[in-house]
């Protein structure tokens, strides 16, 4: 394998590891605070009709991406109002939001377009473009940084840029501040938090509003930026995999960028199986390499890689005492 | 008594004759979804054409998952539709398991395959989807500056490998060195909805070399072209035309003339012929897409070429080979 086809690869895994990485900050948000979001599909779903639609009503990329967050924000509160005020069965509620999002997106889009649950095509700035980094064209004859400063690391939309900052971001909000602190004691110990004289309840509807803002980024990246409109299901099961990848960073900020990397990795390799074939010489099908983050997720769970511990209060629906 | 026999009689009468007032077709469209610009909205276009020209009606049903399938064909059959045309290989199995029990309902499978020696109320319809594929390989091979050319297939099943089988036969055909790639999207009916997929794979078929990219993966392959655009390369659309979603940018497009077949039956009604059809290029069951939107990437000789291997194919003289006869291909390895 040369140096240019392994830049290729590495862009397409930083295409194809964004909407995962967005979605993994998304639900570490979530179930740091002790809400567990099996949703993190059906707002992504959500946002991406609503982004192309309105994208492509105003012509407006930024318009469809305000509409994307919220719309993903409205899935963020009915999940929030089943499992927090209601203290319903929080996958419950999650898979039952999928399903929603799944019927609702088509319905709407086919009312809307008749094109059969599609947006119609963006064009122009109705779409997120590429946007070439300062110096690419210059630098690329530079070797091997080149290369990578052009194909890698520039050429991307903003909001995979927006996506990579926002992990160092999540680190500091959820380690170094105040917030952070409660909304992790919110998971792990929600009485104590309660004694400490912070409403628990609050601090899950904030966590909430986070997943619900990145998700809808995830959604609209992927209407809007990689694509350019809304198709059926077009998530194709992200949400589940940037779950596993969550779970394989053990909830932790920095590790989730390298999961979710490493996962947009395979699937990049599963597009290339003649790299994989001349590098191995042995000739391993698709299948399997988009399979691995699940196979990499058992081990992980399985306790190969030291042990992956959820938040403890993760999944229950505070009950203040009386 | 008599009170209770009449008014079963009644009743019977009133569902005999619900039931022959009702006897309209039915179209049940598979999991890509009837507007898929593609193999669908050509079932779609024939069921239109015909209720436009008879001015008749007809019931359809989309399927949205796996398990709907047998319960859509029994609730159809019992509301009395006739004929009951399904497209997509996902409905064999089904049609299979209820046809015995309707057996004066005609039911039609397009693409998939019902044995009409234990069915003999079923119509399987299929097409010579490598003799269409050959073709637009041709016109593929002789586009691409690169000397490369590819091949995205939705699910990985023997339907879409003959797609592939085709094209790369016509390509080889035209430049005997000419490399071909091929990628499917997945191994579950997931690959057919995976635009974002899709797209990377062109992006990835372009860093191999590719120019010009057949795609046979339904709403996946919308974004497929959609990458082609941006990348720009060229791209070869299926099953309907697609040369207008990216005008300029669609070299032409396979046709899968589903509409045709959707029509014929429905046109046939009641008294269907269930002798099991093959709609080939003498059949102009399948072809290539020319319009105005691809007028300019075609050259006269690019046509007349195409033109003249669909004639020696039709009389005989040409044979492309089909995958599904054997599980081989000449001209590709996958």
């Amino acid at each position: 394998m040369d140096y240019d086809t392994l830049m290729q690869i590495l862009g397409s895994t930083v295409r194809l590891g964004t909407p995962l990485l967005l979605a993994c900050l998304a639900g570490l948000f979530s179930e740091r605070s002790g809400v567990f979001d099996i949703g993190l599909e059906g707002k992504m779903l959500a946002a991406a009709m609503a982004a192309a639609t309105v994208a492509f009503m105003t012509g407006s990329a930024w318009i469809g991406l305000g509409a994307g967050i919220v719309a993903s924000l409205l899935f963020s509160a009915l999940h929030g109002l089943a499992s927090i005020t209601f203290k319903g069965n929080q996958l419950i509620s999650g898979v039952a939001l999928n399903f929603l999002a799944s019927g609702l997106t088509v319905l709407i889009a086919q009312a809307l377009f008749k094109q059969g649950g599609r947006t119609p095509a963006l064009a122009g700035d109705a779409r997120f473009n590429p946007i070439d980094l300062p110096f690419a064209e210059a630098l690329k004859d530079l070797p091997l940084l080149g290369p990578l400063y052009a194909q890698v690391i520039s050429g991307h939309s903003i909001l995979v840029y927006a996506a990579f900052a926002a992990v160092p971001l999540s680190w500091w909000l959820l380690n170094r501040t105040r917030f952070g602190l409660r909304l992790r004691a919110a998971g792990e110990n929600p009485a104590a938090l309660d004694t400490a004289g912070v409403s628990v309840v609050r601090m899950r509807y904030a966590a909430l509003f986070i997943t619900g803002v990145l998700c809808g980024l995830a959604g609209a990246y992927m209407a809007t930026a990689l694509q350019a409109g809304f198709g059926r299901e077009m998530t194709a099961g992200r949400g589940y995999i940037a779950l596993a990848a969550l779970i394989f960073a053990k909830w932790r900020a920095l590790p989730a960028l390298g999961a979710t990397m490493l996962f947009g990795f395979f699937q990049a390799l599963a597009l290339r199986p003649d790299v994989v074939e001349a590098v191995t010489h042995v000739k391993i099908s698709g299948s399997f390499l988009d399979a691995l983050p699940y196979i990499l997720t058992v081990i992980a769970v399985a306790g190969f890689i030291g042990k992956s511990i959820p938040p403890r209060a993760g999944g229950e629906p505070y009950v203040k005492e009386r | 008594m008599t009170l209770m026999k009449n008014l079963m009689g009644a009743a019977a009468t009133l569902a005999l004759t619900a039931g022959l007032a009702s006897a309209e077709p039915a179209i049940i469209y598979d999991l890509g979804g009837k507007f898929d610009k593609s193999f669908n909205e050509a079932a779609f276009n024939g069921a239109e054409k015909w209720a436009k020209e008879t001015g008749g009606t007809y019931k359809e049903l989309e399927m949205q998952n796996e398990a709907q399938r047998e319960q859509a064909l029994r609730s159809l059959a019992e509301e009395g539709a006739n004929p009951i045309v399904t497209t997509g290989f996902g409905m064999s199995d089904p049609i299979a398991a209820v046809a015995a029990d309707f057996p004066d309902t005609k039911f039609v499978t397009i693409d998939g395959w019902v044995d009409p020696a234990a069915h003999p109320n079923v119509l399987t319809i299929g097409f010579s989807e490598h003799e269409g594929s050959y073709l637009v390989g041709m016109m593929a091979a002789m586009a691409s500056k690169t000397g490369t050319v590819s091949f995205i297939g939705g699910m990985d099943i023997p339907l879409i490998r003959n797609f592939a089988c085709g094209y790369a036969q016509g390509a080889k055909a035209v430049k005997p060195d000419v490399t071909f790639i091929s990628s499917m999207t997945g191994t579950t009916p997931a690959a057919w909805n995976d635009p974002v997929k899709g797209a990377e794979l062109a992006k990835a078929q372009k860093a191999q070399g590719s120019d010009v990219i057949f795609a046979a993966a339904g709403g996946t392959g919308v974004g497929v072209l959609q990458a082609a655009a941006d990348e720009g390369i060229l791209s070869v659309g299926v099953d309907s035309n697609q040369n207008y979603l990216f005008p300029g940018k669609v070299l032409t497009s396979m046709l899968k003339r589903v509409d045709v077949a959707v029509y014929n039956s429905m046109k046939a009604g009641d008294a269907l012929d269930t002798t099991t059809q093959t709609l080939d290029l003498k059949a102009d069951g399948v072809g290539y897409a020319m319009d105005d939107n691809n007028a300019a990437l075609v050259t006269p000789e690019m046509k007349a070429a195409v033109d003249a291997a669909a004639d020696k194919i039709k009389s005989g003289e040409l044979v492309v080979h089909d995958y599904r006869t054997d599980n081989m291909c000449p001209a590709a390895e996958f």
